[in-house]
């Protein structure tokens, strides 16, 4: 039994797996990303993810087109967050319960619209979904080829927007102003920077990146959505962006590393070996709690995460 | 009055309390019509996106309505609904008082509910009054040790406890199906224990409508917080930390000790919650069974504005949605699940109240009240 276990671990296609499944988790980490390191907490990354995967699922039944569909998918994970940072920004809601809030709606909404249209509570009907496609060349190199050779687009798109991601939060003067909107924003304020602005950016650009996400699940993948379809994989992604340090490469080397621990899990329940699967689940929460209870990494949240600004007086 | 904290950092209770009896009375009415606001915008939102979608508004409502409150089956439904989310409520309104958000109700009513369901395989023979509060003091032990892991991380290391919580929640969920598939699985397709030995199961009040003593204890309770928060030492000194732990500290409290004993009594709560819900509904444990009673139990303890009394009031709004949507569902051929709608909504909009209340303003320029913050 040991091993095969090992021969699960240790296979190329556990990592062609895990690189799909984790899509989805990075995305939400970087929307995480974006909107803590502007100081919003976003727990709402569930259920923007959830509205991604509902209307990319809508999108392309009504088109037939799921390229359609993946651009509805993001536009409505946009408009959950901006839904989201009107209130925190501008009516200064609690982060948490506006966040709890928002999850909520997005499981009612899809839920209740999904038997709107499909007349079916658990599981749409067929749409047409993006196919993984197949890289010429890179596809007949032996290791990587087994990797990354034939993917779904939306794990090139992912990786490249991470990347893209990365330099915007690090390398340009926007992403500069972003992170200093989310440790001092009166500074950032006393610099000229609109720290609202800043705000309503990067939670709406997080929103986005979950509304991609989320099509990827529904459209990407299977072709079909099915309710509350998201599965706690916004959570897993508000892990991973702790886990990377609020970082979006970090983030998705954290995405990675629980995913892989999740195909390994689903590869060894297929083949009917007894390892307790709902452990291996916990693996990422528990590291996570680890992370932030300082037993590995020093890790530190933005310094004015959670707080309200408001430009000429107090928090 | 003038209130110089800020409101909306927490939802309720850590606030700065009034000094006099007649402006506290003020001051919970003023909160109570922001809440009823926040229900009647909800609605009316609902409504719209009804009328965008060709549904009968008036006919959905009014089965809502007739559901939840027209007969005596619809009112027990009503307040057996209302029961776990009583619970819940209290288990984050508690932490609240303290300056603590305890978003891992979730979790700490999975434990309870489990530890609950296997001390009520036991007790037969026993008398049903112990038959029944044994479970329920396990259910409790079980959610107190769970909600205070959050509460010893972020004493101990600073760990922000909404985020150990959540992550807490989800172990809670894999760790009991683990343990009831390993170890306590009846027979069948299903991941749950065997039905609890019938001494167990929760005496009904209104025989064959279903409706348990859950409700009266969740009643009980309720008078058991306000009492706390109201005349105990202790008591006060989580509303002392919820305001300024700082100063608290400078006071003599110690805050550590407050944090871990709020989210400990918080998951006591949200433990008698899962175990209330196994002994009168379903009667063994279940993986997997909660449909979001701890989440929902945050809409509850923000819509009652940390007060225990106000508190029940959104228990029983949120149990009457839920069973008014039953019969929305049967008469008026709309999805039940626009409750959830409803309740997301609400649970938006009370969070804000700045946008409230310039919603108020906006309409009455003459009752203003003073600009806060």
């Amino acid at each position: 039994m040991w091993l095969e276990i090992l021969a699960v671990i240790f296979n190329l296609r556990t990592l062609n797996a895990a690189i799909r499944m984790s899509t989805p988790i990075a995305l939400a980490a970087m929307g995480g990303a974006f909107s803590e390191r502007a100081g919003v907490i976003n727990i709402g990354l569930e259920g923007m993810l959830l509205v991604g995967a509902f209307a990319g699922a809508v999108g392309s039944y009504a088109t037939g087109s799921a390229l359609l569909g993946t651009l509805l998918g993001v536009a409505a994970g946009a408009a959950t967050a901006a839904v989201f940072s009107i209130f925190t920004v501008e009516f200064r809601a609690n982060h948490v319960v506006a966040g709890v809030g928002i999850n909520i709606l997005a499981l009612g909404l899809t839920t209740w619209l999904m038997q709107v249209v499909w007349r079916t509570r658990g599981i749409s009907p067929a749409v047409a979904r993006v196919q993984s496609i197949r890289i010429p060349l890179i596809s007949d190199i032996p290791v990587i080829g087994q990797v990354i050779g034939v993917q779904s687009p939306f794990v090139f798109v992912m990786i490249a927007l991470i990347v893209g991601g990365w330099v915007l939060l690090f390398r340009t003067p926007l992403g500069l102003r972003i992170r200093m909107t989310g440790e001092h924003p009166e500074a950032a304020d006393t610099l000229g920077i609109n720290v609202r602005f800043i705000k309503h950016f990067s939670v709406i650009l997080g929103g986005a990146l979950c509304g991609f996400g989320g099509a990827y699940l529904s459209i990407g993948n299977i072709g079909r959505f099915s309710m509350g379809m998201s599965a706690g994989r916004g959570f897993m992604g508000l892990a991973a962006n702790i886990f990377g340090q609020w970082n979006p490469i970090g983030g998705l080397g954290a995405s990675m590393l629980f995913s892989y621990a999740d195909a390994v899990q689903i590869r060894l329940q297929t083949m009917e070996i007894a390892l307790p699967h709902q452990i291996i689940q916990m693996i990422p929460y528990l590291l996570t709690i680890v992370i932030l209870a300082g037993g590995v990494v020093k890790s530190r949240p933005p310094a004015a995460l959670g707080n309200h600004y408001r430009s000429g007086g107090g928090t | 009055m003038t209130r110089k904290t800020d409101e909306t950092t927490l939802p309720a209770g850590a606030r700065s309390r009034p000094s006099s009896s007649s402006e506290a009375v003020r001051s919970a009415l003023t909160e109570l019509g922001l809440s009823a606001f926040a229900i009647v915008l909800a609605l009316v939102i609902s409504a719209l996106l009804m009328v965008t979608l060709g549904y009968n508004v008036a006919l959905a409502y009014q089965s809502m309505f007739r559901g939840a409150f027209g007969s005596l089956h619809g009112i027990s439904q009503t307040l057996l609904r209302a029961t776990p989310l009583l619970f819940t409520g209290f288990a984050v309104a508690i932490a609240f008082r303290a300056g603590l958000f305890n978003i891992g109700a979730e979790g700490q009513l999975y434990w309870g509910a489990l530890a609950c369901a296997l001390v009520a395989l036991t007790v037969e023979g026993l008398p049903q009054p112990i038959a029944v509060g044994l479970p329920l003091l396990a259910a409790g032990i079980a959610g107190f040790l769970w909600g205070a892991v959050p509460g010893i991380l972020k004493a101990k290391t600073g760990a922000h406890e909404v985020i150990t919580s959540i992550m807490l929640n989800s172990i809670a969920i894999f760790a009991t199906t683990h343990i009831t598939s390993r170890y306590f699985k009846a027979p069948g397709a299903v991941d749950q224990t065997e039905r609890i030995v019938a001494a167990a199961v929760m005496p009904q009040i209104i025989p064959g409508t279903g409706l348990t003593a859950g409700i009266l204890l969740g009643v009980a309770i309720a008078a058991l917080v306000a009492w706390f928060f109201g005349h105990t030492a202790l008591g006060y000194d989580f509303q002392a930390v919820g305001r300024n732990a700082d100063a608290a500290e400078y006071g003599g409290v110690s805050s550590k000790r407050i944090q871990v004993l709020a989210m400990g009594f918080g998951g006591i709560m949200a433990g008698v919650a899962g175990g209330i819900v196994v002994l009168s509904l379903l009667n063994r444990f279940v993986a997997n069974f909660s449909p979001g009673y701890g989440f929902t139990g945050i809409a509850v303890a923000v819509l009652g504005r940390g007060n225990p009394w106000g508190v029940v009031l959104a228990a029983l709004l949120f149990g009457a949605l839920d069973s008014g949507g039953m019969s929305m569902q049967l008469f008026a051929r709309i999805p039940s699940d626009l409750t959830i709608v409803v309740q997301g909504l609400v649970i938006i909009l009370v969070a804000a109240p700045a946008a409230l209340r310039a919603m108020v303003r906006w309409r009455k320029p003459k009752v203003e009240p003073v600009d806060v913050a």
